[in-house]
């Protein structure tokens, strides 16, 4: 006789979730396994696409820093500049669309099996960030390409990839599960992402903002509330040395609302999963 | 030994029903466009909903090795039943205590993706089921070779015949291990072979002593595989106890609200001559819904004549649902006069197979039609409850006749 009792109770929380979740890992690792086997399926260059996709993007954000001469710190070559920063920014994207949907795209499972909810946006992250792995080719190319040393710092670099991860998890799971019953945000999901791409330090550097005369105090706050804007001010700080500085203040906000979109996400998701068989 | 595994109490499960055929998720817009209205109006959106109790304060205990059958007509709530105590959607009200592992079976090939192989997706639906990754690997073999497909193993699934694909589906779910198995109407798919199949292996299953929890309209395979049955309409639970019992309730319940046809009734022109209503009856008169295989049944049609005629005849056919006539039978032609009729067409001699047939009525009068009534009834033959005919009689499905023919060996050495 097994002592795994279960009670189920209307609007009882469940007391095992972390548990469950934690015995469920298993099926956490087959579904990441299943999207990655299956996403580059029936295409002619399969998995050179995630480092395509990146390497366009920083094509033409480069371009488009240098047609507005967006400042350089030192002499750090621009394309090293907005490759470090178009990286984790189309990890967050991919990751933040893909985890939105992923509880839609997946509504089967929600409505015939129990397991702990979380596991699929999860997952979808999860398979992004081995994407951003693999595309992060690009940067060490660049980097023999033009000689470039980084210093101790980029030892850091998990820590601000563990950002970018929190930023991507929150955002995602908050969304997922506002579009399991309001499927608006199935729309306004690529809008935040096209949004985002002008108003990140993907193309220019946070220091044309911070350091501008011509942008009022309220705006450069405004613009230190975008947790990627701390992402990638990270990422450049860690890969391209003392070159670059970290606006702190800046940076603590953007960690400060990175850490309260995943609380937000986690509770709001924990509270709606229980009806979202009843709903998708 | 009589330790109750699953307890439920009261449990209730409600849903609110949006009128109009809104669409099932609902639009931001639509929420702050209500709020803007309740802000103006303070009691105006709840008109549109309408609550609906999908189960109403069931209650009952399973104990550790019943296997337990559930059955009732469409919408009864067996479904969502199912899918509460399998945690997919929360009770509204009530307490379940469940004390073992659940494995829930609610739909085959759950989470199989069309772009992987055979080989991944077996894996991938093992997971999904609940099993770990060494518990798949070491039933790996068994699993391949109960879906018969070895020489498929790495083609994607998409490229399977239904067939194949339905007999992988199947054959990881049937090697789970669970201490409680839950399982919706699967059996209905795959063709007769494999069914029995897997009838068999669900009751070896259910042989090692797991409890099993089992959804199905099939009264055969009910029967076979359950001892306990709990009966359910309309989200209550009309009874719980021995499976045969449980079955027979069902059919006497099925039987009041099946077993007469009401036609409609023409106002404007009325023929001569028109049927009003159709009953299925035992040789007693009692209604009948399901007709038990092998026994006599009879029909009672009442019709009104609205003006004399000289040869009226009634007439009732039998044809499959592909509309394959099999038989008619006239009354005699008579003479009638203006009144409310009845008539009884007794069958007692030929015995159809199980499954439903239509019945057509029509009514002339000297070879002109005056009515013709082809699909509005039907009649049930069914397994269940049945005492065998002939004990000659192998099984149900070898023909659509059942009546013997008269044999006999002799020795010719």
């Amino acid at each position: 006789m097994s002592s795994y009792r279960i009670v189920l109770e209307p609007g009882s929380a469940n007391r095992h979730y972390w548990r469950d979740l934690w015995n469920y890992r298993g099926l956490f690792g087959f579904l990441a396994w299943r999207d990655i086997l299956v996403r580059y399926k029936q295409t002619a260059i399969g998995i050179a696409w995630s480092v395509l996709r990146p390497l366009l993007t920083l094509v033409v954000m480069a371009f488009i820093g240098w047609l507005f001469d967006s400042q350089l710190p030192g002499d750090v070559p621009r394309l090293l500049l907005v490759g470090a920063a178009t990286l984790p920014w189309t990890f967050f994207s991919t990751a933040f669309s893909e985890s939105s949907n992923s509880l839609i795209t997946n509504s089967n499972l929600l409505s015939k099996v129990y397991f702990p909810r979380l596991i699929v946006p999860a997952s979808t992250v999860i398979v992004c960030l081995i994407d951003f792995l693999i595309s992060f080719v690009i940067l060490l190319v660049l980097m023999a390409a033009y000689r470039f040393v980084p210093d101790i710092k980029i030892l850091l670099l998990p820590l601000f990839l563990m950002l970018a991860l929190v930023t991507a998890m929150g955002s995602g799971l908050l969304i997922a599960a506002l579009n399991v019953k309001y499927r608006d945000f199935r729309y306004v999901v690529p809008f935040i992402v096209q949004f985002g791409l002008y108003v990140s330090p993907v193309a220019f550097s946070s220091a044309d903002i911070y350091g501008s005369d011509r942008i009022p105090q309220a705006l450069k706050f405004i613009y230190a509330l975008n947790p990627m804007v701390g992402v990638i001010d990270g990422f450049r700080w860690c890969i391209l040395g003392g070159q670059t500085i970290l606006y702190l203040p800046g940076f603590l906000l953007s960690v400060g609302i990175s850490v309260l979109v995943l609380i937000l996400g986690i509770r709001y998701f924990r509270k709606t999963e229980r009806g979202f068989a009843d709903v998708i | 030994m009589a330790t109750p595994i699953i307890t439920v109490e009261h449990l209730t499960k409600r849903y609110v029903l949006r009128h109009q055929q809104a669409p099932r998720y609902t639009a931001l817009r639509d929420v702050l466009a209500d709020k803007a209205r309740s802000f103006f109006r303070s009691a105006s959106p709840r008109l549109t909903r309408e609550e609906f109790l999908a189960l109403d304060d069931v209650g009952f205990s399973v104990d550790a090795g019943d296997r337990v059958g559930i059955i009732g007509r469409n919408g009864a709530g067996k479904s969502t039943l199912l899918k509460i105590l399998s945690r997919i959607t929360e009770p509204s009200k009530g307490r379940i205590t469940i004390d073992g592992r659940v494995a829930s079976l609610l739909e085959v090939g759950t989470g199989f993706h069309p772009e992987l192989t055979g080989r991944e997706n077996i894996f991938l639906n093992g997971s999904i089921l609940g099993m770990g990754r060494a518990e798949i690997a070491s039933k790996f073999d068994e699993i391949v070779a109960f879906a018969e497909v070895e020489k498929f193993l790495d083609t994607p699934v998409k490229r399977y015949s239904s067939g194949m694909y339905v007999r992988l589906a199947f054959a990881v779910a049937a090697h789970l291990e669970p201490e409680i198995l839950i399982v919706d109407e699967v059996l209905a798919v795959g063709d007769a072979a494999f069914q029995r199949k897997c009838l068999g292996k669900m009751e070896s299953v259910a042989g090692e002593g797991r409890t099993v929890l089992f959804v199905s309209h099939q009264m055969d395979a009910v029967q076979r595989l359950c001892n306990k049955g709990l009966l359910l309409h309309k989200g209550r639970l009309i009874t719980s106890g021995p499976m045969q019992q449980v079955v027979d309730r069902y059919l006497q319940h099925q039987s009041s609200s099946t077993a007469e046809v009401v036609f409609p009734i023409l106002l404007d022109d009325p023929p001569n001559a028109h049927a009003r209503s159709l009953r299925i009856e035992n040789p007693e008169g009692a209604p009948l819904a399901e007709v038990p295989v092998g026994s006599p049944w009879q029909v009672r049609i009442a019709f009104t004549v609205e003006k004399p005629m000289e040869g009226f005849v009634i007439a009732i056919g039998i044809s499959t649902l592909l509309d394959l006539p099999l038989r008619t039978s006239w009354s005699h032609a008579r003479p009638i006069s203006p009144g409310r009729y009845e008539v009884v067409f007794r069958n007692d001699d030929i015995h159809l197979t199980t499954g439903t047939y239509k019945l057509v009525v029509g009514l002339s009068d000297q070879g002109r039609s005056l009515q013709y009534l082809p699909d509005q009834a039907t009649i049930t033959i069914s397994d269940a409850g049945a005492q065998v005919a002939d004990a000659r009689i192998v099984n149900y499905k070898s023909g659509m006749l059942i009546n013997q023919m008269p044999s006999s060996i002799h020795r010719m050495d």
